[in-house]
């Protein structure tokens, strides 16, 4: 029984003083976070800041060189990965859609794509085309069940990728720019799906470089910077710290031409409410 | 263009045409309606009936069930001459040209001026190889052009092909076309910024370059799909799901493929 009022428990991660590198390079350095059950988080951050790295050690496919991370209280190391009960409770739990969906789609049709994670959990075979189904339908893409996925869109992709992690329910979705090189109607899509899910109680972690839709999507935000988490509150508190926003790359100079030909610039945050 | 372009714009080329193949297997036809397990192992017999055949007019027949296959399947004839019958005949006919002239036996006629005889034995000998081997051709690539490639794929499980390979080679076809367009893109790149063509060892140092770059990309690529394999639960074993259904038709096609192969092999004895 999870006990929301005591933080450790209510915690679906816990991340303490964790340091990774790629070789020489730090991509996190004594980061520590915690992510509540139910939230849904968005991590804030240019290029190279580190979100996606953390994604990676959030779902056991990266272990820091230093600091510790749990998952609901218990420790996620690559020895405990490598027991198969844990893995199968872990991996059933944790879903993570990756920013880049080629490497996501290895199977030979859309179908088998997601079907993968639920026959890795060893579900009955009609219990799996009936999850499937649901899900190519949920997402709008049975049309593209028998396509094999070089024939498919970047939208389409990015689709049956978050399709083939969905199908298996998992109570905390880890998402890697979502919106990344969609154009905008996908984006939109996305956008839309991704708000859909505040209401279905799972924990979603988000990482993102588009403030716009910051707010729509997340509960609370941490920006990153060069590894470390340079500040922490909800978007309403994060949005409207501009200094912030334009020390750590994530707000640009906008810049407007006039009639007259006078062209001039300014920090802009573009924000679409009504 | 240059060898590196000319290769990769041969391996684009295999790309469009395994997309002509998805096209042709997704049509209404004969074979397409059949179970991919029952024309796996139906053509199969077929092309081993064709290849033991010891009489010509048997494997004759055999090229011309695989014809009326290919039509009543809407593979064009044209097509199948095109990318199979005349490449076929090419590489085949090299190697039985000899034949006539090196077989001892009957002679039936001599070339002009040349004075070499070829010999009845020899034109059969080479007779039946290119028979064979065209009928052979005919039947696998109309194998291939009536099911879409994965299904061929878990078909080939019905010959207990491991699971493990069907998965590997299913992977492979999948991002052999991903690094494909990566290559392109990276020499259109190279050759967008180029004013001539490069001195040949430049050119030889760019085309290792590149190659390089390439292995390194897919070593890359290789070790992300594998995190994407292990976040959805891949501890080691493939599964996969098996969504074949027989009907009574599919068994009367391989009770017509049996009876086929079963007179092929008598008569042809």
């Amino acid at each position: 029984m999870v006990d929301n009022q005591n933080p450790t428990q209510a915690a679906v991660f816990d991340v303490r003083e964790v340091t990774f590198r790629y070789r020489e390079v730090t991509a996190l350095e004594s980061l520590s976070l915690t992510v509540q059950r139910g939230k849904r988080i968005a991590l804030l951050g240019a290029n190279g800041s580190g979100k996606s790295t953390l994604l990676r050690v959030l779902d056991g496919l990266a272990f820091p060189e230093k600091g510790s991370v749990q998952f609901c209280g218990e420790p996620l190391t690559e020895k405990c990965l490598q027991n198969p009960a844990f893995a199968y409770n872990f991996r059933r739990r944790v879903g993570l859609v990756f920013q880049n969906p080629d490497v996501q789609l290895f199977c030979p049709t859309v179908f088998d794509e997601v079907a993968f994670g639920p026959l890795q959990l060893h579900w009955p075979p009609e219990q799996i085309k009936a999850a499937v189904q649901k899900m190519l339908e949920e997402l709008k893409i049975t049309h593209l069940k028998d396509r094999s996925p070089h024939h498919l869109s970047t939208g389409e992709k990015k689709r049956v990728a978050l399709a083939s992690v969905l199908v298996v329910d998992p109570e905390v979705l880890l998402l890697d720019e979502p919106t990344a090189a969609l154009d905008p109607r996908s984006a939109s899509q996305m956008i839309d799906f991704l708000v859909g899910l505040r209401g279905a109680g799972n924990t979603v972690v988000t990482t993102t470089h588009d403030l716009d839709i910051v707010e729509d999507i997340a509960d609370e935000c941490f920006v990153f910077q060069a590894g470390k988490v340079a500040a922490q509150g909800s978007p309403a508190e994060v949005l409207t710290r501009q200094s912030l926003l334009e020390q750590t790359n994530l707000l640009h100079a906008h810049r407007h031409i006039h009639g007259t030909g006078v062209t001039h610039s300014h920090p802009h945050l573009h924000s679409h409410k009504h | 263009m240059n060898f590196l372009e000319r290769t990769l714009a041969g391996f684009l080329t295999a790309l469009e045409q395994s997309l002509d193949a998805e096209d042709l297997a997704r049509r209404q036809g004969l074979l397409q309606h059949v179970d991919p397990r029952i024309k796996v192992v139906g053509i199969a017999a077929l092309v081993i009936a064709a290849s033991t055949a010891h009489k010509l007019w048997v494997i004759a027949a055999i090229f011309a069930i695989a014809l009326l296959l290919a039509v009543a399947s809407r593979v064009s004839p044209f097509l199948l001459a095109r990318r199979v019958w005349l490449p076929v005949l090419f590489f085949t006919g090299v190697i039985a040209l000899p034949a006539p002239f090196v077989i001892p036996g009957r002679v039936v006629c001599t070339v002009p001026g040349l004075d070499w005889a070829a010999t009845a034995q020899g034109l059969k000998s080479a007779a039946y190889l290119i028979t064979r081997v065209e009928s052979a051709a005919t039947l696998s690539v109309l194998l291939v052009l009536s099911t879409p490639w994965n299904r061929l794929l878990k078909a080939l499980r019905v010959l207990r092909v491991p699971v493990v390979v069907v998965a590997i080679v299913g992977m492979a076809y999948r991002y052999i076309f991903l690094l494909l367009d990566g290559a392109r893109e990276m020499l259109q790149s190279r050759r967008s910024r180029l004013m001539g063509p490069l001195p040949g060892p430049d050119y030889r140092r760019m085309a290792a370059a590149s190659v390089g770059v390439l292995m390194s990309r897919t070593l890359q690529l290789g070790g992300e799909v594998y995190s994407a394999m292990l976040a959805r639960g891949f501890q080691g074993e493939v599964y996969m799901l098996d969504e074949f259904h027989t009907v009574a038709s599919d068994w009367i096609v391989l009770g017509v493929f049996a009876a086929l192969t079963a007179a092929a092999i008598y008569y042809g004895r």
